[in-house]
């Protein structure tokens, strides 16, 4: 069992997220940055829908109750076991009793921490996601204990020659593919859109991500319709705001653009005051 | 009736089918038949459908490689809608308790429609709404069929606490708040039936296409079911009937 000693700003237990339930208004959720989720879980051999803990800003302090391995991956947020800091993107042998701290992310948002075999929280929905009023909890808590299989023996990490790819995050770029409304927009907006640093506003969340500058607008709300985590949508105030994992499963602004599945990752990295460029592709 | 649909790739993984751009039942029909042929023809393991009001999802688990092959499958599918059998129908009775401590809106709608608030709750409990879809919230109902009389614009400022199971209107919109959330509408009355379980499998007994009524109860019944339902999984009473 992992105890919560400290849960940091806002850590919480993601997987895949959940496929089948949004005809019920159930959000997918899972981890923002899901490449580094998936290359903790791949270097540790387990399956790409092993959940993991997701740290946000400020990490939190884990005691491991039995021994496993975990690797690190994601933002830098210093991570040291009894005082002695630790690699990332590694894998970490753990021995029974062993506390893993962590501070502020230093490059970087989301830092994840994933187990031999996967953390063994509550399964609701056919997910170990946390998200308000489908687990008990939408997120971790001081005390929390979560299960896991433990894990004695060494073994051969045979992926382990794989390497991290950090430029995915740390680039300002965030390639864009139109959204269903994208023609509703004048050739200045475009033209804007494209051209304009925006920043991350204070706005920012698991369920959307707020950019600033306004643009210019004029278009009218639309018929409430399906949206999708990286969906941008526009609103009558100009605000851009970019649905995030944990987004609803509808909403009722124009769809300007939708991000790629990297770009959604690289956006989860970021916080209040960075900048991004969008960049249009086919 | 056949209508000219749009299909567009979405995302990797997703294509958005659009019909015309409006709220009508003929719409939502050609849509529901369309959603049912096409969740036939996948497993749900791979394949997952949504419906709005004018416009059909589809989300596959991994990257459509061909898009127009698939685009080309689906319109196939379309064609051959008519021929599959329509789901059955269900006519939920939904109960609501009217009295001013559960229906803290009710007095202020009343004065402002100029109406009397038994009028209100005849108008709001005579209709059969059709529940168009789900979405918002889990297990939040996108009903249609409000009765004009009772349009009436959102708050400017939300509440901050709206409790499970209000039932409001908003703008030209009724609902059900299925959990304790913000939100600005207007708060006619309460239900003591859980919309959203994830202990019932599917976790929301309505599905989009259902239709929906009204049923006002005094304060002693309210508290009589609200035990009941928090007990056993209980749904309310329905009605069936083949569309």
């Amino acid at each position: 069992m992992l105890k919560v000693l400290k849960s940091g700003f806002y850590s919480s237990v993601q997987d895949k997220g959940r496929f089948g339930y949004r005809a019920y208004g159930v959000p997918r959720s899972g981890a923002m940055d899901a490449y580094s989720a998936d290359f903790a879980n791949a270097l540790l051999g387990n399956d790409a829908s092993a959940a993991v803990i997701e740290m946000t800003m400020v990490g939190g302090k884990f005691q491991f109750l039995e021994s496993t391995f975990i690797v690190i991956s994601g933002a830098d947020m210093s991570p040291a076991i009894n005082g002695n800091a630790v690699k990332q993107n590694t894998i970490i042998p753990i021995n029974a009793n062993t506390v893993v701290d962590f501070g502020n992310a230093l490059l970087g948002f989301r830092t994840y921490v994933a187990i031999k075999g996967g953390f063994r929280s509550e399964l609701v929905l056919e997910s170990r996601s946390q998200y308000n009023e489908i687990t008990t909890s939408a997120k971790l808590c001081k005390g929390d204990v979560i299960k896991y299989m433990p894990f004695a023996r060494s073994y051969n990490a045979a992926n382990a020659v794989v390497k991290y790819n950090k430029t995915i995050w740390t680039l300002n770029i965030i390639e864009v593919y139109q959204g269903p409304e994208f023609n509703w927009l004048s050739d200045v907006q475009k033209n804007q859109l494209f051209t304009t640093e925006f920043k991350v506003s204070k706005l920012n969340s698991r369920m959307a991500y707020q950019l600033t500058p306004l643009l210019k607008n004029d278009l009218k709300p639309i018929i409430t319709s399906p949206v999708l985590p990286g969906t941008v949508q526009l609103t009558p105030s100009g605000t851009l705001i970019v649905l995030m994992r944990d987004c609803q499963t509808t909403g009722g602004y124009p769809r300007i653009l939708q991000l790629t599945e990297n770009a959604i990752n690289s956006l989860g990295q970021k916080t209040i005051e960075n900048s991004i460029n969008l960049r249009l592709i086919e | 009736m056949s209508y000219n649909l749009k299909f567009s790739r979405y995302n990797k993984c997703s294509i958005l089918i659009d019909w015309p751009s409006e709220i009508d039942e003929n719409i939502l029909n050609s849509i529901l038949n369309f959603k049912t042929s096409i969740l036939n023809h996948y497993s749900k393991q791979n394949v997952e459908v949504v419906n709005t009001y004018n416009s059909i999802l589809v989300i596959y688990d991994v990257a459509v490689e061909n898009i127009n092959a698939e685009f080309k499958r689906l319109k196939s599918l379309f064609k051959l809608q008519d021929r599959i059998e329509k789901p059955e129908i269900k006519i939920w009775e939904i109960p609501v308790c009217y009295n001013e401590e559960y229906g803290i809106d009710l007095d202020n709608l009343a004065l402002k429609k100029q109406c009397s608030k038994s009028e209100i709750i005849t108008l709001h409990s005579k209709v059969i709404y059709t529940v168009f879809f789900i979405g918002f919230l889990p297990g939040f109902l996108y009903l249609g069929g409000l009765d004009p009389k009772l349009y009436f614009n959102r708050k400017s400022t939300p509440n901050l606490n709206i409790k499970k199971g209000a039932v409001a209107i908003g703008g030209q919109q009724t609902g059900i708040y299925p959990q304790n959330s913000p939100g600005g509408w207007h708060i006619i009355g309460q239900t003591p039936v859980t919309l959203f379980n994830v202990d019932h499998n599917p976790p929301c007994f309505v599905k989009a296409g259902d239709k929906l009524k009204f049923k006002s109860i005094d304060k002693l019944e309210f508290l009589k079911l609200k035990k009941r339902f928090a007990k056993d999984a209980f749904t309310p009473k329905f009605s069936s009937t083949n569309a």
